[in-house]
């Protein structure tokens, strides 16, 4: 049954040896560099095959005090799956449900075959599998704990931007599934599925993507306007810590954290209409190194008061970079958003946009004042149109042989 | 490449390690017999699990009425060969089963000698093969229940283990009248669906 990973790890450790000489620039970017190597130079070793097994059997954990999946560095791919729990699903049927689904993903994450896994061959490869599990308000209330529901895991309230749609919105349980591999991720959630239905019939399913594992390491990602998005994001460490996680309180809130996710929907068609400049003024940033436009690198604090020839602000003050800046780390929120890009219709108009997931430790108090201000003023509106939504509770973690959401069901 | 998170890889014998401790396997040790007489006590094989047999990854389907079936892999880590001879649980009567080629198509029937696992070999028991038979549900087997099972095998000795219960389409047991002298009852190979 796990003859496969020693195959796996065979081949990563061979990888590790060729690839050394470039692993500190990032062992995955060796593949340019081999590419680029000429054949002719000196000191260039025959063409190895790129190590990438290392993509296919990493493992990120999945036992632990907080949840993985989000302080994890995003994979390539995720599926956001949300459920509604049928009618009579009570509070043991939901303990049931998550010991069985919390099984599921211990396993897998591990790259082992679920229990029953009727195709134990696509299970082997986790490429850094994670399975993040988050309740809606609509469990609470099933499982008559009402009263354990942190406050700001509510339905938002309405922003006149908003068009959502109900194929996009809500759900009582979400399972984030992500992975540097879209196989991994497709099975992981077929298994996960069907060991739902006993419980919960799925809700909405919104799949996404970055870059591929390896094409572009440590660089905040794009979205399919172009732009950096995620640059603002909490650095780790102590302020991220507090800006996340709950880090007190009873055994079912510390090392918890809330999800919100969005969908936007990017209007490419109108967006094709600006020329290089507006758009940037439209985010306050520079496409190519997502510098401030006062600034010369991505990280450079934006100066919004410096004035232009014009006399007005270099960085417009509606852009949705100002809108959008929050200084104290403590109040920002962890962007871990997704690109999606469905079917374009018959004329070619794109349906694209982004699954944006942002964690914070507190919705009220960190996402809904950065969303209140961009709703009622961000010259990116123009060109996004929030599509979906939904707010979920994520639980603490489990140690070993325990299950997510147990300090609150169990 | 700068990474927020420990990223570590596989190594699969530790890994076979958790799943063998998964199980939570017991022993309840030789009930009707003097310890004494036991030939293999506890403290000579203090190398391998607790049990006669390691039951790794044990699962059963869930039902609402009537048959379903555990499954598993039995670890016989010893140098003799085990014999199940029998297997029970509360909420159902239950028989030892195989599954056989009969006259052209797979059929299920009782394994009056016993489940034998050779030694240093393991058995899996799974979906069209090998499997643990519970009869006639008194109650329903729901998705994530935990049932208990005792095993017992030739020498007396017993052993229990503890199985989740699954949600799963396949494994679809009907019963049909046997044919002739056969009493037994078919399993049905049709697809899920």
């Amino acid at each position: 049954m796990t003859d496969r990973p020693a195959t796996a790890r065979r081949v990563s450790r061979r990888g590790l040896l060729t690839g050394g000489a470039m692993a500190a620039g990032g062992a995955l970017a060796g593949a340019g560099a081999l590419a680029a190597a000429r054949p002719g130079d000196p000191g260039v070793r025959p063409a190895e095959p790129v190590p990438v097994a290392q993509v296919g059997s990493a493992v990120e954990p999945f036992h632990g005090a907080r949840q993985s999946g989000v302080t994890t560095e995003p994979q390539a791919h995720a599926a956001f799956v949300a459920f509604t729990l049928r009618p009579g699903t009570d509070r043991a049927a939901i303990g049931r449900m998550l010991r069985l689904l919390s099984d599921d993903a211990a396993r897998l994450t591990q790259g082992r075959p679920a229990l029953a896994d009727t195709e134990p061959e696509l299970s082997v490869l986790p490429a850094r599998l994670t399975v993040t599990f988050g309740f809606g308000p609509g469990l609470y209330a099933a499982a008559g704990l009402d009263d354990r529901r942190p406050a700001s895991v509510a339905e938002l309230p309405p922003f006149g931007i908003d068009r959502l749609q109900p194929r996009w919105s809500g759900g009582d349980l979400l399972l984030q599934i992500c992975a540097d591999d879209p196989l991994t991720v497709a099975h992981a959630q077929r298994v996960l599925v069907k060991d739902s239905r006993p419980f919960a019939v799925v809700r909405w399913v919104q799949q996404g993507f970055r870059r591929a594992a390896g094409a572009e390491p440590g660089h905040t990602q794009r979205n399919l306007f172009g732009q950096l998005d995620g640059t603002a994001n909490p650095k780790p460490g102590t302020p991220a810590d507090t800006a996340v996680w709950v880090t007190d309180g009873p055994d079912w809130l510390r090392d918890s954290t809330t999800l919100v996710v969005r969908r936007i929907s990017m209007n490419l068609e109108t967006w094709d209409l600006l020329g290089r400049t507006d758009r940037e003024l439209a985010v306050g940033r520079r496409l190519d190194t997502g510098a401030p436009l006062t600034g010369r690198a991505e990280h450079d604090e934006p100066d919004f008061a410096a004035l232009g020839p014009d006399g007005l602000t270099v960085i417009p003050d509606f852009s949705h970079l100002t809108r959008a800046h929050v200084t104290d780390d403590r109040q920002k929120i962890l962007r871990r958003p997704y690109n999606y890009d469905g079917v374009p219709t018959p004329e070619g108009d794109a349906d694209s946009g982004l699954v944006f997931a942002s964690y914070q430790a507190d919705i009220a108090g960190q996402f809904l004042p950065i969303q209140r201000r961009l709703a009622e003023r961000d010259l990116l509106n123009e060109w996004t149109t929030p599509i979906g939504s939904a707010v979920f509770a994520v639980p603490p973690g489990c140690p070993e042989g325990g299950w997510i959401g147990r300090q609150l069901l169990g | 490449m700068p990474r927020t998170t420990s990223r570590r890889f596989l190594r699969p014998a530790a890994l076979i390690g958790a799943a063998v401790l998964a199980a939570s396997v017991t022993a309840c040790g030789s009930s009707g017999t003097p310890s004494a007489a036991t030939p293999t006590s506890a403290s000579a094989s203090a190398d391998a699990a607790a049990g006669v047999l390691t039951v790794r990854d044990p699962w059963v389907k869930a039902a609402d009425k009537g048959m379903t079936a555990a499954f598993g892999t039995l670890v016989n880590d010893g140098d003799t060969d085990v014999t199940i001879t029998k297997a029970a649980t509360e909420v159902s009567p239950m028989e030892l089963h195989e599954m056989t080629m009969k006259d052209g198509k797979m059929v299920m029937q009782a394994k009056e000698s016993g489940l034998v696992i050779k030694a240093r070999s393991s058995s899996t028991l799974e979906p069209g093969g090998d499997h643990l038979m519970l009869m006639d549900l008194a109650e329903p087997v729901k998705a994530g229940d935990e049932l208990s099972f005792t095993l017992t095998f030739a020498d007396g000795r017993t052993q229990t283990f503890t199985a989740v219960a699954k949600p799963f389409t396949g494994a679809q047991e009907s019963y049909a009248p046997g044919h002739g002298d056969s009493p037994m009852p078919e399993m049905s190979m049709s697809p899920a669906s």
